[in-house]
């Protein structure tokens, strides 16, 4: 119980930020849909293309919605020459605006459909002209539907607007899906709970403007309406003076890459920087993002570079691979290495000892004789990626069933059985605390994944930022590593990230 | 006060149907005509020519006001100068009797002062005090009194009524029947009224005018057709009412 209250207490930007963010995409969306409603008022066609295509927006699902904005904006930026924000609010903003169109622009158009005949037929007979029929007859007719509509797009733009941690955009999502990868189960409670009394607070605001609007007494509206505005100015306070120059560090979605994210901030902090963390980010978006300056800072795997980016098949030693995505990234002149930081995270496939004996299972050539009868786990996006298709062209594996979990749940279906085989990762603390066995790759199907520390073009100008990094490089052993990791995936006696990264530092002789 | 209304060779089509076919009237200034028929007739939809709210309708032919054709005037100041009263009423239900009834004139930037609400009300017989209710708080009849308020507080030349008495019961529609006829001779408007009602017709128009199938097939003072004087197709029609009254008064024999 003490540990919810200390989250919540933790959550004020969250808070404020979703705040912020709901109410301008409402806002965005309401205007969006009170001038598809006008048009569609007085055109037919227009009233079926925008209630079709509104739907077909709804029916995407918001996770993937806020996914697409990130390449659109980037190629809106190569399109106009400017460098739109491709990562963070703006995303946010839109996508969840375009949610928010639907309901009120349904309500909106059914007001409008169902305005009695004969009052039409009246206000047309004493002569008024499109803007009085439209002032003083249909808006006020139509007004209790659409704000009927706002109140459902506000709550469903609320909650959604959780999922705009996925684009970089801080929320109430940080807490959520930061405690889901880490088991930190308090703080996704908080999360939850902080983001459904927003939301119920704002239904309830909204409600009240509703029952003004309808029985046309302003009192109630004027009331609900303050506490929207009171919400909002609470939100827009300035939390902290940010006179400093602000850096971004990215993470993806595992322990380690939170961890981490929280060690080079801490050493940027210590350096004189505002350090801001867009946590959680796709594999696909996390290079992109660093490449086109919406993060500053992040650690990524030589393998999945050299795979992913570099569109490279074959397989050289670790030493080539590292020099030939550092001359790559320089060419473009958008991004650089610092350095490899002196572990390796390689993908491995791994397995419980037991099945893996009683089946005589010891190598990746052992498993595809075996896969046909065989459940093999894998992370969200392992099956997606290249590796996977050079390691199955590889072995040519026949797996029974193949499914997808987040990490902590992969590791969870091996340990129960629901999988035989998982695509762990070769520095996970769980795979010694496991006592798993890992399987050899005698084709090398697999490439290195030393972990890079990677900069954007802004903090490799800047020598107080390299300064700030530098040291990390060579600095981190894989068991260290491991060991930090446990500390934050292990289920008794969980560390926050930002715990295991002092841990870490401390370790390995970069405590402040 | 009241202009003369004059329709030549006046033809309305909705698709293939022909709703006024080649209709030729003219209606003396400051009389009160009925326009009479079935469902389908066509009288709704030659009222309709009048202050243009036929638009979308295909046709040919002239309506004038007083010499002016009101094709040449925009629909919006026309319908302005127009009192219209119709069957479903049409009050703005969100609006108070007394914005109701100023309505036509905050649409040409007028006020209406508060004497001339008090006048208007009574003229329809309407108390004062319920310048400040709202639409659902009236029956039927009130509302209608409202609409025939708010038609007139234009000032109009021409009042334009299509089935206005037609939702109200009988005791309601003799009642508000008078009003209007009385109304009607206190401002010397040129009055339209379309019914289905021969009986109606008759005791309130000075001129009953038959349409079956979009065209006129009777015109007659209301004194011929008692008479039996209109010709076939206008008997057809005053043969009920008139069977009607004398079944009543041989019950009370």
């Amino acid at each position: 119980m003490s540990a919810l209250w200390a989250a919540l207490g933790g959550l004020r930007d969250e808070i404020a930020a979703h705040l912020v963010l709901s109410l301008a995409a409402l806002a965005l969306g309401v205007a969006v849909a009170l001038a598809l409603t006008l048009w569609a008022a007085r055109n037919r066609t227009v009233a079926r293309l925008a209630l079709g295509l509104a739907s077909l927006v709804q029916t995407v699902p918001a996770l993937a919605l806020l996914a697409l904005f990130y390449p659109l904006l980037l190629w809106l930026s190569a399109l106009v020459g400017a460098r739109i924000p491709a990562l963070g609010f703006l995303p946010a903003l839109l996508a969840l605006a375009l949610y928010a169109v639907l309901p009120v622009l349904r309500n909106g158009v059914t007001g409008l459909a169902r305005l009695d005949p004969a009052v039409r037929e009246a206000a047309e007979a004493m002569g008024l002209t499109a803007g009085q029929k439209l002032r003083w007859v249909e808006a006020p007719l139509v007004a209790p539907y659409v704000v009927a509509g706002i109140r459902t797009a506000a709550v469903w733009t609320i909650g959604a607007a959780t999922l705009a941690t996925t684009v970089g955009a801080t929320s109430l999502g940080d807490p959520i899906f930061a405690g889901l990868q880490t088991q930190d189960w308090a703080l996704v409670l908080a999360g939850c709970l902080a983001a459904a009394a927003l939301a119920l607070a704002a239904d309830g605001a909204i409600a009240l403007v509703e029952r003004g609007v309808a029985e046309r007494r302003p009192l109630p509206a004027w009331v609900g309406l303050g506490l929207v505005f009171a919400a909002l100015g609470w939100a827009l306070l300035p939390g902290k003076a940010a006179e400093r120059e602000t850096l971004v560090v990215g993470a993806k979605n595992f322990s380690e890459q939170y961890i981490l994210a929280r060690l080079i901030g801490e050493r940027l902090t210590d350096a004189g920087y505002a350090v801001e963390y867009r946590e959680g980010l796709g594999s696909a978006v996390v290079f992109k993002a660093l490449a086109s300056g919406d993060i500053d800072a992040y650690v990524d795997y030589a393998g999945t570079l050299w795979t992913n980016e570099l569109k490279r098949r074959d397989n050289p030693n670790p030493q080539t691979i590292r020099d030939e995505i550092s001359f790559w990234l320089g060419k473009r002149g958008a991004a650089r290495v610092i350095g490899a930081l002196g572990f390796e995270n390689a993908y491995v496939f791994a397995m419980q000892p037991a099945v893996a004996r009683s089946r005589g299972i010891a190598t990746l050539d052992d498993l595809a004789r075996a896969s046909p009868r065989l459940t093999l786990g894998a992370d969200l996006e392992f099956l997606d990626r290249p590796e996977w298709a050079a390691v199955d062209a590889a072995y040519r594996f026949r797996f029974a069933r193949a499914k997808r979990y987040s990490p902590t749940f992969m590791y969870r279906a091996l340990a129960g059985g629901d999988a035989d085989v998982i695509t762990a990762f070769g520095s996970d603390g769980r795979i010694a605390a496991d006592r798993l066995v890992v399987l050899g790759d005698p084709r090398r199907a697999i490439p290195n994944y030393d972990a890079l520390l990677l900069v954007s073009a802004r903090c490799a100008a800047q020598p107080s930022c390299l300064r700030a990094l530098q040291p990390l490089v060579g600095r981190i052993p894989v068991e260290a590593m491991r060991e930090a990791n446990f500390r934050v995936d292990r289920d008794a006696d969980k560390q926050t990230p930002a715990h295991a990264a002092n841990w870490l530092a401390a370790k390995v002789g970069l405590a402040r | 006060m009241g202009p003369e209304i004059r329709f030549e060779r006046v033809t309305r089509r909705f698709g293939a149907a022909t709703a006024v076919d080649g209709v030729d009237l003219t209606i003396a200034p400051r009389s009160l005509v009925a326009l009479v028929g079935h469902s389908g007739s066509g009288k709704s939809t030659l009222l309709r020519c009048v202050n243009r709210l036929d638009h979308g309708v295909a046709g040919e032919g002239v309506v004038s006001l007083g010499g002016e054709d009101v094709g040449a005037i925009p629909a919006t100041a026309l319908r302005r100068r127009l009192g219209y009263v119709f069957q479903s009423i049409g009050l703005f239900p969100h609006m108070t009797v007394a914005q109701n009834v100023a309505i036509g004139r905050r649409a040409r930037s007028e006020a209406l002062v508060a004497d001339e609400l008090a006048g208007l009300l009574e003229q329809v017989g309407l108390p004062a005090d319920y310048a400040t209710r709202l639409p659902r708080e009236l029956s039927g009849g009130e509302q209608q009194r409202v609409g025939i308020a708010r038609a007139l507080a234009i000032e109009p030349e021409v009042l334009l009524l299509d089935e206005p008495f037609a939702a109200l019961d009988p005791v309601t529609r003799d009642a508000l029947g008078k009003t209007v006829r009385a109304l009607h001779d206190a401002r010397g408007t040129t009055t339209i009224l379309v019914t289905h009602d021969m009986a109606e017709a008759m005791l309130l128009a000075d001129r009953v005018v038959v349409l079956e199938r979009g065209r006129i097939v009777a015109d007659a003072s209301p004194a011929d057709l008692a008479a039996g004087r209109a010709g076939e197709a206008a008997e057809a029609l005053v043969a009920v009412p008139r069977e009607q009254a004398r079944r009543i008064a041989e019950l009370g024999q």
